[in-house]
């Protein structure tokens, strides 16, 4: 089963360490300060570090310490920034708690908060404080805290067995594991019973009353124990992750898989735990199944939420859960094994055992059962290739969680009394019937009737109804239809066995058909969500508009769960909006479900955060992105406490969720195609608009450059009109060029031709174009040679160093030198072109990038003020900057500058 | 101008450019015929051989691109390519295509002479297939390879001269970047731009008096580069 092969890293996992150094980047570090007890010194250890940090310097946050009293550590807070606490008020009283929203305010570079594993007062927004932690942490801010080794989840039972003191507020150990740095405090036990004695040590309650026995020198020693192991094994998963990271070592991964088989019990619990621990030490998937046979439906309420919070657990330690239905626990189990390749598959000792019960039916099945042997041996006979566990039974029963209990369990009673007596009736009518046709009929026949009635009464009322009503009828039969006649006693020694084989089949009959009418009846159940699911989904794809959805979605909803529900749908704007909720719903919190919206996580009643709201927020989770938010009005039940109503709930939501987007890649997609549409009629229209203006201006240009070279039959007067007018023509053909280039460019969509260029290539473009304009004038040009390639569009920035020099040429006295340089100044390459004329009065540096503006109003130089701004736009595409420079006075200068990157390598020449 | 009187054959669908075109040739001794479609500028072309073909791009009832490719499908007449299309892009398509140079429009008729002058001197100067070449203080010695400047050998490696040999054979027209990639440096560097540059710039310091002025190894933005005639 193990697929070793190859030794390289699995690239799953290395993409999602990508991904969780790029998550971590931004989130804050979490240290933990751990130790194996009270009083070994953590809160101590964090308040000195602490100190020595503000001492430098940085921001440094008291969120909550807890001091109990002792001198040295209230000493130790003196002026560190303390954050009040909130008050809370539960049950009439006002409790001081840690003011989560007040520290993510504040938000400080390091915050202080002890006890991770403290439960919060109820109206704070998490049930945990390290969910407040973990809040904290995705906030951006380090935090710091201190935790015991019995408050981790796993070790929780351990330490329990060793100390005898259970302690019920646990942390996770997925926050322990990602912990960025755990620090170990460490003392030894003689150390840590001489500050007891001291007086220096705070005893937590529990331990107070147990007296000495926590704090024997045994259970201190090995406490210390696990704490270095836990602590250990932390240190050797960072050393591992880090080789991974960087493949040093070859990572050999076996493909083992743990399966944890748990049934409605109080082992329940410590066979999940269990089976986590050896799933971490095997370092392999967990799974964990229940198989829901009609014989556990039937059992109480008390005991199926057991199996509940096991699941619960189960899911809380990350496995994967799955509740299977059967008739025979072995086959699906089996089949399940099959289906995910597990190697190992851990059992607790078989309990099913009917101490309790009142039904002979349900001994009966656990005869029967027992007959068929324990489910361990049933696995280990039909799949001998893998391994079994059993796992040992623990001798203190689980601390009872207190989750939300339905209280579904109550309604049960009246309805099965109802059903005994009915059962009563039936054999009654039975009775009645037979003695219409007594003499007539023989008792063999009778016995038929009384069959039925057993029959009819196991059909409708179930196995208990079932067994009385097979009882009643062997006593009614014999009283009044066996010899002697209205006595119950048997003249015949037959009847005997007529009564016996009456009973036996009334009560086996009565098993199977209560027993097929429980699995008909759970059937029907999962076969109506299914399709309630299936119709909503179907509804959904139809949906064109965000307002069918919200609608099908409250129809559904409550006709699923009997909840009225409202939506929080993101609209374009990426804010939140409520869609019109239905009357008779109390109104949803925004701020809840921001929040809901913002961690993708699930708050209000029956979750861990805000358990006090009434309404249940849901986040629409599609595969993108969070959509919405789904708020439940289910103040008459806590529908996300119980496992299968909470997949269900998550499968609407997920199936709202989906609709929402594909809504939203519709109006993404029309939006483009607007887009594209608008963008193709531009583009034609200036080709257009381009071509009509060139070809009248090629004629005017032509036929006034044909006229000028026919000089000879042309006075000088009508030479200098035929220059003028061929000047005038280039000059509009100027102008519409820049008016082009600027509709162009104003499209910021336009994407630039980026090729790397060498500028002195365009410099000699750009002076070979402006020959004319430029005739007669001296121009010199810096050595270009040694300047890098600049990555730019060559087209455009040719036309920047055109329009400069057309400009120099304009503005400045005929014959007039102009100048080009070029250097490079930090990341940038500056090009200038100067020139001696009248320069840039200083008023007008900014004013005349822009738009219709130029130096003089309304002068002669004809013109109309477009090239600089033209030069400008070109400029800001490609992430540069033009300015005139402010300290040149001998004229004009007009720099720009490009940003260098690194050009791509040349071949070496082959020799 | 001429030696003898080159026929050109003048594909333009605007009047007023014609008539000054063809005035403007004809006063340079060439004998010009007119054409305003594609289908007559394919008559035209077969019937009257011409020396030169000067075609606007923008005809009413066929692209002038498909009138080069179909030129070019029996004759190797040069073709001087008239546009009002200022994308680059269009400018090199055309020269893919086969046209030997473009100008855009609007253009002053020196400019128009002077580009016809280069395609027509080739055509002359082809027959005799020259193994020197000289220009500026330049003198190239194709048979031996080496080249000399002002009376001094100037080293020029491998891809230099490769390039410098290509720009000459093509005197005076167009080569577009794909073209001199692929003929320098071959078909699977046709990318490659930079790399033109680079060699440009190194021939221009070593071949040019001024290399930010050049007179002979000139730049067509956006398009390729050519020698001046």
């Amino acid at each position: 089963m193990a697929a070793s092969g190859d030794a390289r890293p699995d690239p799953d996992r290395l993409l999602r360490q990508l991904d969780d150094t790029t998550d971590a980047a931004r989130r804050g570090r979490l240290r933990i300060y751990f130790g194996a007890s009270a009083g070994v010194g953590k809160t101590y250890a964090m308040l000195s570090a602490a100190r020595v940090q503000r001492d430098q310097g940085v921001d440094v946050v008291a969120g909550i310490v807890e001091t109990h009293g002792r001198r040295e550590t209230a000493e130790l807070i003196e002026g560190l920034e303390f954050l009040p606490p909130q008050s809370i008020s539960y049950r009439d009283r006002t409790l001081q708690e840690f003011d989560l929203p007040g520290a993510l305010q504040r938000k400080p570079r390091i915050l202080l908060v002890d006890e991770l594993a403290h439960s919060n007062v109820p109206g704070a927004r998490h049930a945990k404080r390290w969910q407040d932690v973990e809040e904290l942490l995705d906030a951006g801010i380090d935090v710091w805290t201190t935790l015991n080794v019995q408050h981790l989840d796993s070790l929780n039972e351990a330490v329990g067995g060793i100390t005898g003191i259970k302690v019920w507020e646990t942390v996770p150990d997925a926050v322990f594991d990602a912990a960025d740095e755990i620090i170990l405090v460490d003392l030894s036990a003689d150390e840590l019973l001489r500050r007891l004695k001291e007086g220096r040590v705070y005893l937590p309650e529990q331990a107070q009353r147990a007296g000495s026995n926590f704090f024997r020198k045994g259970n201190l020693i090995a406490l210390r124990e696990l704490a270095l192991r836990r602590t250990a094994d932390h240190v050797d998963d960072d050393v591992k992750a880090y080789r991974d990271e960087r493949a040093i070592e070859p990572v050999w991964r076996t493909r083992e898989t743990v399966l944890a088989c748990i049934g409605p019990g109080p082992q329940a619990a410590h066979v999940v735990r269990s089976a986590q621990r050896l799933a971490r030490q095997l370092e392999c998937d967990l799974h964990v199944i229940t198989v829901t046979t009609p014989r556990i439906a039937a059992l109480p309420p008390a005991r199926q939420r057991l199996l509940e919070q096991a699941m619960a657990l189960a899911e809380q330690l990350g496995a994967h859960i799955e509740t299977l239905a059967g008739d025979n626990p072995t086959e699906v189990i089996v089949r399940y094994i099959r289906r995910h390749n597990i190697s190992k598959a851990v059992v607790g000792r078989d309990e099913i055992r009917s101490r309790s019960s009142v039904w002979l039916g349900a001994l009966l099945g656990g005869v029967l059962s027992r007959r068929r042997g324990s489910l361990a041996e049933a696995l280990v006979r039909a799949c001998p290739d893998v391994d079994i566990v059993r796992i040992a039974a623990t001798a203190a029963p689980e601390p009872q969680r207190d989750l939300a209990a339905p209280e579904a369990g109550e309604t049960a009673a009246p309805l099965s009394r109802q059903g005994y007596a009915w059962a009563g009736a039936y054999c009654a009518i039975a009775t009645l019937v037979s003695s219409a046709a007594f003499p007539a009929l023989h008792q063999t026949n009778i016995v038929m009737f009384y069959l039925l009635a057993v029959v009819a009464a196991a059909l409708r009322h179930g196995r208990g109804p079932a067994a009385l009503a097979a009882a009643v009828s062997v006593g009614l039969f014999d009283f009044f239809f066996v010899q002697p006649l209205w006595s119950f006693a048997v003249s015949d020694v037959q009847y005997l066995l007529t009564f016996a084989v009456l009973l036996g089949v009334g009560l086996l009959v009565g098993q199977l058909t209560a027993g097929l009418r429980a699995q008909a009846q759970s059937s029907a159940k999962r076969e109506a969500d299914t399709r309630g699911l299936y119709e909503f989904a179907r509804e959904l794809s139809s949906a064109l508009l965000a307002e069918q959805i919200v609608g099908s979605a409250e129809n559904f909803l409550k006709a699923a769960f009997n909840a009225q529900s409202a939506l929080y749908v993101q609209r374009l704007d990426d804010q939140l909006h409520l869609a019109p909720k239905p009357a008779g719903m109390p109104d949803p919190d925004p701020a809840l479900a921001q929040w809901t919206f913002d961690h993708g996580q699930a708050a209000g009643i029956g979750t861990t955060t805000l358990s006090n709201s009434p309404i249940l927020y849901l986040p629409l989770r599609a595969p993108m992105r969070v959509r919405g938010v789904l708020a439940l009005d289910a103040s008459q039940r806590t529908l996300y406490a119980e496992p299968e109503t909470r997949r269900q709930l998550e499968a609407y939501a997920t199936l709202i969720a989906i609709a929402l987007e594909r809504l939203h890649y519709v109006e993404v997609a029309q939006q483009a195609l607007v887009g594209i549409e608008s963008e193709r009629l531009r583009n034609s229209l200036l080709a257009a608009v381009s071509h009509d203006l060139r070809t009248p201006l090629t004629g005017l240009i032509g036929m006034a450059d044909t006229l000028a070279r026919d000089s000879d039959s042309l006075s000088a007067a009508a030479r200098e009109r035929v220059q003028a007018m061929r000047d005038q023509a280039r000059r509009m053909y100027a102008l519409v060029v820049n008016l082009l280039d600027m509709a162009r460019l104003q499209n910021r969509e336009t994407p630039l031709r980026r090729e790397w260029q060498s500028i002195e290539e365009l410099v000699g473009a750009a002076l070979a174009a402006m020959k004319e304009s430029l005739a007669g004038r001296p121009v010199t040009v810096d050595r270009l040679s040694d300047l890098p390639l600049v990555e730019c569009d060559g087209v455009l920035i040719e036309r920047v160093l055109c329009n400069l020099l057309e400009n120099a040429a304009k503005y400045t006295p005929p014959g007039g030198p102009i100048h080009i340089g070029a250097a490079l100044q930090g990341q940038m390459l500056q090009v200038a072109v100067s020139d001696q004329g009248p320069g840039v009065p200083a008023s007008g540096r900014q004013r005349i990038f822009e738009k219709f503006t130029r130096g003089a109003s309304e002068s002669s130089t004809p013109g109309v003020g477009l090239g600089l701004a033209v030069c400008s736009a070109i400029l800001q595409a490609h992430r540069g900057r033009i300015w005139v420079d402010p300290d040149y006075h001998q004229g004009a200068r007009f720099a720009f500058s490009l940003p260098l990157g690194t050009p791509p390598a040349l071949e070496p020449e082959p020799r | 101008m001429f030696d003898y009187r080159p026929t050109v054959l003048l594909i333009e669908d605007d009047a007023h450019i014609r008539r000054f075109v063809h005035d403007a040739l004809a006063a340079e001794g060439c004998e010009v015929f007119q054409a305003d479609t594609v289908k007559r500028g394919l008559i035209e072309a077969g019937t009257r051989q011409p020396d030169a073909v000067v075609l606007d791009l923008g005809l009413p009832d066929a692209d002038g691109m498909t009138l080069i490719r179909e030129l070019r499908g029996w004759t190797e007449v040069p073709v001087l390519v008239l546009s009002a299309r200022s994308q680059e892009t269009d400018k090199i398509a055309a020269l893919d295509a086969g046209a030997d140079d473009y100008l855009s429009k609007p253009f002053g008729v020196g400019e128009l002479l002077a580009r016809l002058r280069v395609l027509l001197r080739r055509r002359a100067r082809d027959a005799s297939n020259a193994a020197d070449v000289d220009f500026g203080d330049v003198h190239v010695d194709l048979a031996r390879r080496f080249v000399v400047r002002a009376g001094r050998p100037v080293h020029l490696t491998q891809i230099e001269y490769r390039l410098l040999v290509t720009l000459l054979a093509h005197r005076g027209k167009v080569l577009t970047h794909r073209e001199l990639l692929r003929e320098v440096w071959g078909p699977s560097h046709v990318e490659s731009n930079h790399y033109l540059r680079i060699y440009m710039g190194h021939l221009r310091q070593k071949l040019e008096a001024d290399p930010a002025q050049p007179a002979y190894l000139l730049t067509e933005i956006g398009v390729g580069y050519r020698f001046a005639a």
